[in-house]
């Protein structure tokens, strides 16, 4: 049978920190992984430092922290992740700097699945969630080489103007500010309410807090246009050993790890 | 390497799974046939299976403390038709020993499951799930002697294969339960199983976990399993499966020297 994902090496691996960059509040972390395959937009890591994880706040963190992958640069080694410090699990992974390693197990879980042909690309980003769409725009890039017309289009959607540095990671994208500091002022789903009403041959990708890919998942409703959000719950294992990150769908619920990360929006009743 | 009879299951070595902290068959979507070419554990203990489906707990199902885990997952599991036809003949490819964890809500739904598994040539021991209530008695199976005794004297005699009694650390005397179990004639036990445990929604009196309380586990619980395991291992003669936090080496190696014959792993190789 066929492998649906890019399998996973069985067992947590090293993988060295090459370079650590700050986009605003954003970290991008880059290793090197070796040991691994390349993978799939929309594929995870479960990531932690190799040292000194737990010791932090409240002795946290313990678990290692799920992470879809940002970039993975074609012939070579590379993985980029990104990381805001929001907890003890960030905070740690925030402080790498080269020199140090990450234990990684992975690509873990199920990517995006290319556009319907005739269906042009849109992804929608929210905060740190805009990491699997650069991956994507740079795999998208890549598939439609020959159709230039066919170039999706990024719009992403940040907190203020400081987080909105983290624009740059994607290529030519539309942003919107919550405050207006910075682009459009209000919701990146305001962005994608006004393309879908000029542009019905799309598809969607979008990424973000459960609030937007709510926005994002009723507005394609509406506009009947396929979705695939990549969705994020709380994970412990990353491979389907504990029923932990589970989301609600139509026929009940997934483990989000396995059967996801991405998942068609027309699964989902809504994104709670 | 020398292998090792445990109620009369070869194993290769002493390490096993801890029930529903590894998904042999989510782990193979993962991994690839590496799972079955480097499987890990000397046999393999099923998440719990129940007599009819459960969806398991609403979410969220995880809380991280220091040094572990509060988990509120409810046991989903696709029930006995559903396990036994589609989940059975994948887990008997793998290279190790089947046991299979059941659990029900009344003395007889568990003997339907054991007589079900007694039946199958693939399953190679039974663990049974005793930290649920008896409907029938408002008390957890595995809280009380006498409720446990009854349980084992329904089931015992409806399989001759090994019988693993999984015990609860939320008793009251867990040796007193150890014995009950032994008297009645389990072939093993395993402990400790998940401690109740809860957590607030941050900045709130709510309960964060969907299932209100949960199981902890991890590191946190290692120094209560320790204990609990030396104290069943005084007092009882079958042989026992210690479980609770074990990470490295060193931690199984403490629960064999409190005289366990298997370790089984759980959060941490979930």
């Amino acid at each position: 049978m066929q492998p649906d994902r890019v399998l996973a090496p069985f067992g947590r691996r090293m993988a060295p920190i090459t370079a650590r960059e700050q986009f605003g509040p954003y970290v991008v972390l880059r290793c090197e992984d070796p040991g691994g395959p390349r993978p799939q937009a929309g594929q995870f890591y479960m990531l932690q430092a190799a040292r000194r994880w737990g010791g932090g706040d409240g002795e946290r963190p313990f678990l290692p922290r799920a992470f879809s992958v940002l970039r993975a640069p074609p012939h070579t080694d590379d993985l980029h992740f990104l990381v805001e410090d929001v907890g003890p699990g960030t905070r740690r992974l925030c402080e790498l700097q080269p020199r140090d390693a990450l234990l990684l197990l992975g690509p873990l879980g199920v990517g995006f699945r290319r556009p319907a042909v005739g269906r042009r690309a849109i992804l929608v980003g929210g905060g740190v969630g805009i990491a699997p769409l650069a991956i994507w725009q740079d795999e998208l890039a890549t598939i439609l080489h020959d159709q230039p017309s066919a170039s999706p289009l990024a719009l992403l959607g940040f907190r203020d103007h400081d987080h909105a540095r983290g624009s740059a990671i994607l290529s030519d994208p539309l942003f919107a500010t919550d405050d207006g500091s910075s682009g459009h002022h209000g919701f990146v789903t305001e962005l994608l309410a006004d393309q879908l009403a000029l542009e019905g041959a799309v598809e969607v990708y979008a990424c973000g807090p459960p609030g937007m890919l709510e926005t994002v998942r009723a507005l394609c409703e509406a506009h009947d246009v396929p979705a695939q959000l990549a969705l994020e719950s709380g994970m412990a294992c990353g491979f389907g050993a504990c029923f932990g990150c589970v989301v609600a769908t139509r026929h009940g619920y997934v483990r989000l790890c396995v059967d996801g990360p991405v998942l068609d929006a027309a699964e989902l009743e809504q994104v709670a | 390497m020398s292998g090792l009879d445990f109620c009369g299951l070869a194993l290769a070595h002493r390490v096993i799974n801890a029930s529903g902290t590894f998904d042999a068959i989510a782990a193979r979507r993962a991994f690839g046939d590496q799972v079955v070419e480097r499987f890990p554990f000397a046999a393999y203990v099923t998440k719990t299976v129940t007599l009819e489906p459960r969806q398991g707990n609403p979410p969220p199902r995880l809380w991280e403390i220091a040094g572990g885990l509060i988990n509120s997952i409810g046991l989903p599991n696709k029930g006995l038709r559903e396990f036994t036809r589609s989940d059975l003949p994948q887990l008997a490819e793998l290279p190790a020993p089947l046991i299979v964890n059941v659990m029900g809500s009344t003395r007889e739904h568990v003997g339907e499951l054991v007589a079900a598994f007694a039946a199958r040539e693939d399953v190679a021991a039974l663990e049974l799930n005793v930290s649920c209530p008896n409907v029938a008695t408002g008390l957890e199976f595995g809280s009380d002697p006498a409720e446990l005794a009854g349980l084992l004297d329904h089931v015992r005699p409806l399989t001759d294969k090994p019988l693993i009694v999984k015990l609860t650390p939320n008793a009251g005397d867990v040796a007193a339960v150890a014995r009950a179990a032994e008297a009645a004639g389990a072939n093993a036990l395993s402990l400790i199983n998940t401690i109740r445990g809860m957590a607030l929604a941050p900045g709130s009196s709510e309960p964060w976990l969907g299932g209100g309380t949960g199981g902890v586990s991890g590191p946190a619980v290692r120094a209560v399993a320790l204990a609990q395991v030396h104290s069943v291992c005084s007092a009882v003669g079958v042989p026992i499966i210690g479980i609770g936090g074990v990470q490295r080496g060193s931690d199984a190696l403490d629960l064999l020297h409190a005289g366990t014959e298997l370790v089984a792993v759980g959060t941490f190789s979930g």
